[in-house]
């Protein structure tokens, strides 16, 4: 029962900070799964985002769902993604209620632009990690380019560049493996 | 029986959005055309709100969908319809997964996807910075302030690091950067 807890109030926890979209989950999960919990490693989250990102849904639940999952199994996954979304319920109830005039208001704009820059700090180091867990040689390393040039300058669709990605590791599935015997 | 409607709207939102929150849009322009549950001014007024709180904006868009056809209950029932789908297809995919960790081919298929992961973070973050550094509504004009804090508060992050062993915590750097916000940014 203690673990449950545990499960749900670190991902309530994260539910209630995480400002700006799934993305914006992962300092939060970095800090707070893989530093302070111990929970899963850096490698293993950016695993969870990539399916996460794959499967149908809001990508902060799917990843939610998948770190409980390892963690207690089906029930430890509904108990995370319960934590996540509470504040979320929360917080929207009580402004559809009292405040329909809420993210016009002067005080949650102002707010916003200083959450807004460290969102922004908070994220470079997500991605530094990213970058080091992911690109390990010429290939991920080309991928990486192209994938972000591709989002930027010409087709914004998430989903394609993953299957694009697993497509090109599995056609170096031979390779790959060489180099794992070879470490 | 609107309540029965409402989860199976939902549930088919959860089911066929791919991609995050963002993707979930289409859906509601659609569900507000076909049952007129609400125009799409309002879903612009639930977009605004959805990223102002904490949380997934999905999720939001939902709660706030949901609350406003039959209250706390339409809220948990249009909530509940759209997380559902993901967790049972997000638990059989786990299951698979850990059950074939070690197999070569699922470990030289994510060899392809974590720089595909680390590309597609990067690209987002452009787009949050396009958003924290540009002034609304006058095109290209970068705003100086937030360029200042921003600075200031990533080199006081790292200093922190620099002498504690590790970064400020994410929750007191944005209890912090609202508060600025509020008081020295805000027009």
């Amino acid at each position: 029962m203690k673990e449950y807890l545990d499960i749900f109030f670190t991902f309530l926890r994260m539910g209630a900070f995480t400002f700006g979209g799934g993305y914006a989950m992962l300092p939060m999960l970095e800090r707070e799964i893989v530093q302070n919990k111990k929970w899963a490693t850096s490698e293993e989250i950016m695993d969870y985002f990539a399916v996460g990102q794959c499967t149908p849904g809001v990508i902060a639940v799917n990843t939610s769902t998948f770190i409980g999952y390892k963690l207690k199994g089906i029930k430890g996954g509904v108990v995370a993604t319960l934590g996540f979304i509470t504040p979320s319920f929360i917080i929207i109830s009580i402004i559809a209620v009292f405040m329909n005039n809420f993210s016009h208001l002067k005080v949650v704009q102002s707010a916003f632009l200083g959450i807004r820059v460290c969102v922004c700090v908070l994220m470079i180091e997500s991605v530094k990690k990213m970058i080091k867990g992911g690109v390990i040689d010429m290939i991920t390393g080309f991928i990486f380019v192209l994938t972000f040039l591709g989002m930027m300058f010409w087709l914004n669709n998430p989903v394609l560049y993953v299957i694009a990605g697993a497509v090109i590791g599995l056609l170096l599935c031979e390779k790959v493996r060489k180099k794992g015997e070879s470490k | 029986m609107i309540l029965l409607r409402l989860f199976l709207e939902f549930f088919r939102t959860g089911l066929f959005a791919l991609g995050g929150g963002l993707a979930t849009l289409p859906f509601l322009y659609d569900m507000g055309e076909r049952l007129g549950w609400f125009s799409k001014g309002d879903i612009v007024n639930m977009l605004a709100i959805s990223e102002s709180t904490p949380g997934a904006i999905g999720v939001n868009m939902s709660t706030y969908v949901g609350f406003h056809i039959d209250g706390l209950i339409g809220a948990a029932i249009a909530t509940f319809g759209l997380v559902l789908p993901s967790v049972i297809i997000v638990v059989c995919v786990a299951k698979v997964l850990e059950k074939f960790k070690e197999n070569p081919y699922i470990q030289s298929g994510f060899y392809g996807i974590r720089p595909v992961v680390a590309g597609l973070i990067l690209a987002a973050m452009m787009q949050v910075f396009q958003i924290a550094f540009l002034k609304e509504h006058s095109g290209i004009q970068i705003d100086f302030k937030s360029v200042i804090f921003f600075v200031i508060l990533y080199i006081g992050n790292k200093l922190f690091e620099w002498k504690k062993g590790k970064t400020v915590h994410p929750i007191i750097l944005i209890v912090i950067s609202g508060c600025v916000g509020v008081l020295l940014l805000g027009a």
